[in-house]
């Protein structure tokens, strides 16, 4: 099946329909020059694929949308009953063969990968929906990923996902899911990226958190970040936060990751040098240049130092405000008139 | 805040140290404490006074008072402030703000201010330029003064002239055109200076407004003038070194040379050397008319009189140039990094409304600049110096008159008063006339004398930051402006107590993060003793202190706000600096290692026990 795969370097945000937000967002940073481990998306076509085989035997969308959200019972029965038809449903072969060689061009010296969950719809950039989806890290056989591409699609199935649609009144007919493969950094460092202030909505200003080894110790709040904040056109760091970092997550020899306790001489060292700040900031720039609004960014320092970019989508709690936001400063036809605010005393 | 009241003690609770009552008491009635005073809320000057007052320096404070009220009461006419009331006690002067309340009075006030200051803002340049020329107008008339002498015998042309005005009555007007001179040049420093601030200050608070984790450095660097006279002697001193390595003299200049031989020998040299000290004497007038302090006490240098100064930066920046390195200021290329940086800012903007008020407010405030950056070479620079040194020439002439005593020294005339100093040379004109020796000779050594003690006494005493009870708002823009003091510093001065010891605040001048050997200077005499890296800790620190900004680390001072002089040079020179600490030269010891933070604005005493110097 031709159309189960889409690499990065083909899609787009536009795509999103077929590729989902992050595979698109990913292809589109690919696109605009940005370095992103490389990577593949199973599109929804393919998810379309094998939902078909699953509700040719007995149908789900019907199912779904008769639930009532408020029968927390009825809710978890269909939930562990759909969870485990999307588990044992045999993946039509035209999928599992595309996805499983896309793997192996991805991947020709077995480098491990993560699976990622990509939601179509426009309400998955809110988080509280996006974070109902799964990520599975340090996948290493085509067979695993193959696997976990399942699990990403069974947790559409999830109580929390099921039920956050039907409160939204979701057309069920609309639900689909592609799912991100991509090349798995094992990171130095990795953290979030703001391009503006998170404290103040601030848009003069970058702020970078960061913890030694992989990002999932910082986004899943583990770990107390070090935080910098960075004037984002002048790059002077007015502030630096290094804090304790007790602990670090790394791939686990079998799959999946691990978390080690970190040695007393880098607890409490921090974990971007200047130089690489700076680089971060040049590089959250370029992505906010391209999107036209301040982002929310997820990223990894290699073991060579090299930035990876492992996300970006708009940012959303203060883009909400600036709807609201009146000018700074009331307008005046006499430039003049506004020393009147140093001059004319306090209001 | 708080709602118990806390206060600074009252004025007067302050004591007049014992034994300098004498000195004290020869300070004008008008600037000495009176009961009164307890009702208000002064603090100490310590950014342009941070040291006692020799007796004759006093004008320089009240040179200014009489031009900045003047021009923020009667002139300007600002809505919410009158001027700034001064007093002084054991050599220190403390000053407060006088606001207006009355909202009837603030309204009419308000109109008379729109009409006059939006009128200088329209016309500034052409304004401005007129400025320029009245203010070398005034230098070139008091380089004009003769210098102030008394013959034997007037000359045969006081008759064959029919010029029979003696020489004496000259000393009389030499003196007093100087002082109106003087009192002139504050009139003209205060013609432009709050209007230009507060243009710059309402583009600052826009821009913290709009952004509020902004630094204050880049609204600086957006800001900031690429040509103004104030960077051009540092710019001189880089072109002299340029100049010694094109011409192949540069070996003459190293660390520890002794400058008059080094200008001896080059002037022995023959066409190489000779020609370096024809730069030299392009560069000294008149870039080296520039104060090596902030030009406000008489001991406050000019490059001109102690070549100490750029001499000492010389070695460095040869060794750079040597090094293939562009030290001198690239105009251009800044100007385009300030363009950039301006539009940069402005993309950031969300709505159309602000983006023109952004326009308008850069536009006005790189309108301002100029003069605020500019005006100091002028005025607290180029002129003050003339003046201290004709002041210098009159104790000259009664040092030769005996008016000092057996071991006095020409700079004893500063011991006195300004109106001590006229009834001192009318004491002289009167003896010269009528054929006596002056009653001054017995009369000033014993004065002298008492005053230099106590000056020295005065110095061993610190003094409070402020007294009285602060007021709920400090309203007043001017002294929001030009002293960085706001209600929230001076909270912050009053908690001193409960604060960490190792630790400083301030404001944060210049972002970066340096350790380095602290090296307490208080005066310009003492930078011979910094080594490269080491970290600057003064009182004030001054524009024309640059030159040595390239061997230091970082800069920390006790005084100055966001808009010192000091602040926007490290900003220019991207030296981490952290400004108005208030006890950074007390707190730190000389040797001790510390850590500037110029971004957060902190600076961090790293030594447990003071080093001490094997000096």
């Amino acid at each position: 099946m031709s159309d189960a795969v889409a690499w990065f370097a083909d899609v787009g945000i536009k795509d999103r329909p077929t590729v989902g937000g992050k595979g698109g967002s990913l292809g589109e940073l690919t696109q605009a020059g940005i370095a992103v481990p490389p990577g593949f998306v199973v599109t929804v076509a393919a998810f379309e694929t094998f939902l078909e085989a699953l509700e040719a035997r007995e149908p789900i969308r019907p199912m779904v949308e008769a639930l009532d959200p408020s029968d927390h019972g009825a809710a978890t029965r269909l939930s562990e009953q759909l969870r485990e038809r999307v588990m044992e449903e045999p993946m039509p072969a035209e999928v599992e063969q595309a996805i499983m060689a896309a793997m192996r061009e991805l991947c020709p010296d077995g480098e491990p990968v993560a699976v990622r969950s990509s939601a179509t719809t426009e309400d998955a950039e809110d988080a509280s929906f996006a974070g109902l989806q799964d990520t599975f890290l340090w996948v290493l056989t085509p067979e695993d990923m193959a696997h976990r591409v399942r699990e990403c699609w069974g947790s559409l199935y999830s109580l929390e996902s099921m039920t956050y649609r039907r409160k939204q009144g979701f057309p069920e007919g609309q639900v689909a899911m592609a799912v991100v493969v991509q090349q798995m950094v094992d990171a130095k460092c990795a953290g979030v990226m703001f391009t503006r202030s998170p404290l103040t909505g601030d848009k003069s200003v970058i702020a970078i958190e960061g913890a030694w080894g992989l990002g999932s110790a910082v986004v899943s709040g583990e770990v107390t970040p070090d935080k910098w904040v960075m004037g984002k056109i002048t790059g002077e760091i007015s502030q630096r936060d290094i804090s304790d970092k007790h602990a670090r997550q790394i791939p686990a020899e079998g799959g999946g990751i691990v978390e080690v306790e970190n040695e007393d001489d880098i607890r409490s060292a921090p974990c971007l040098t200047d130089e690489e700040l700076e680089g971060l900031r040049q590089v959250g720039r370029r992505i906010e240049k391209h999107y036209g609004k301040p982002q929310d960014i997820e990223w990894a320092l290699d073991k060579q130092g090299n930035i990876l970019l492992l996300q970006s989508r708009p940012e959303t709690v203060w883009a909400a405000k600036d709807a609201e936001a009146k000018p700074v400063s009331k307008p005046v036809d006499n430039p003049m008139a506004h020393v009147m605010n140093i001059f004319g005393g306090r209001k | 805040m708080s709602d118990t009241k806390k206060g600074f003690p009252l004025p007067s609770s302050i004591k007049v140290v014992p034994g300098t009552e004498e000195a004290q008491a020869a300070y004008p009635y008008y600037t000495q404490f009176e009961p009164e005073d307890d009702e208000k809320f002064w603090f100490y000057n310590s950014m342009h006074f941070p040291e006692p007052m020799h007796h004759f320096d006093m004008i320089t404070a009240e040179a200014a008072y009489v031009a900045m009220g003047a021009f923020n009461t009667r002139v300007h006419v600002l809505p919410t402030a009158k001027g700034v009331d001064h007093r002084i006690i054991n050599g220190r002067v403390y000053i407060g703000g006088v606001v207006v309340t009355d909202p009837d009075e603030i309204a009419e006030r308000t109109a008379e201010f729109q009409q006059r200051a939006f009128y200088y803002y329209e016309h500034w340049e052409r304004l401005y330029d007129q400025w320029k020329d009245k203010m070398k107008t005034l230098i070139a008339d008091a380089q004009a003064l003769p210098s102030p002498s008394l013959p034997a015998y007037e000359p045969l042309e006081t008759i064959t002239e029919g010029d029979a005005v003696p020489a004496s009555h000259d000393l009389l007007k030499i003196y007093q055109q100087q002082v109106e001179g003087y009192h002139r040049m504050w009139h003209h420093h205060f013609e432009f200076l709050l209007l230009g601030y507060g243009a710059y200050m309402t583009f600052f608070e826009f821009c913290k407004n709009a952004f509020p984790e902004i630094s204050d450095q880049a609204i600086s660097r957006m800001v900031a003038g690429m040509e103004a006279e104030i960077f051009r002697p540092d710019e001189e001193v880089k072109r002299l070194a340029r100049r010694a390595v094109e011409l192949g003299v540069d070996h003459h200049f190293t660390d520890d040379m002794n400058i008059d031989d080094v200008l001896a020998d080059l002037d022995k040299l023959g066409e190489h050397g000779k020609k370096w000290l024809g730069e030299l004497e392009t560069s000294r007038n008149p870039w080296f008319n520039v104060s090596s302090g902030d030009g406000f006490y008489h001991y406050h240098r000019s490059w001109n009189d102690d070549l100490s100064l750029p001499f000492a930066a010389l070695p460095g920046y040869i060794e750079k140039i040597k090094a293939g390195e562009n030290v001198e200021r690239p105009t251009e290329q800044l100007i385009e990094e300030r363009e950039q940086l301006v539009a940069d800012y402005r993309d950031l903007l969300d709505t159309e409304e602000d983006k023109a008020t952004y326009d308008q407010l850069i536009n006005l405030a790189h309108r301002v600049f100029p003069y605020v950056e500019g005006h100091k070479f002028y005025c607290e620079h180029w002129y003050t110096n003339l003046f201290f040194n004709k002041i210098r020439e009159f104790g000259r002439l009664l040092l030769a008159h005996g008016f000092f005593g057996p071991d006095g020294v020409e700079e004893d005339v500063f011991h006195l008063t300004q109106y001590e100093l006229e009834s001192a040379i009318v004491d002289l004109m009167l003896s010269w006339g009528v054929g006596t020796t002056p009653r001054g000779v017995k009369h000033w050594p014993a004065i002298i004398a008492q005053r230099k003690a106590t000056i020295e006494e005065w110095g061993k005493h610190s003094t409070p930051p402020a007294l009285g009870n602060v007021p709920d708002a400090i309203d007043d823009p001017a002294i929001n402006m030009l002293w960085g003091i706001t209600r929230e510093n001076l909270d912050s001065w009053l908690d001193d107590g409960t604060e960490n010891l190792k630790e400083l605040k301030g404001f944060a001048a210049c972002s970066g993060v340096v350790e380095g050997t602290a090296r307490v200077v208080k005066s310009v005499s003492e930078i011979g003793r910094i080594q490269q890296g080491d970290i600057l800790v003064c009182q004030v620190t001054n524009p024309t202190w640059s030159p040595i900004f390239q061997k230091i680390g970082a800069a920390v001072s006790d005084i100055g706000g966001s808009m010192s002089h000091m602040a926007i040079v490290a900003r220019e020179y991207g030296l981490p600096a952290v400004v108005g600490t208030g006890k950074a030269t007390t707190r730190i010891k000389d040797g001790q290692r510390i850590r500037v933070d110029g971004g957060k604005g902190t600076v961090t005493i790293l030594d447990d026990e003071p080093v001490l110097e094997d000096a």
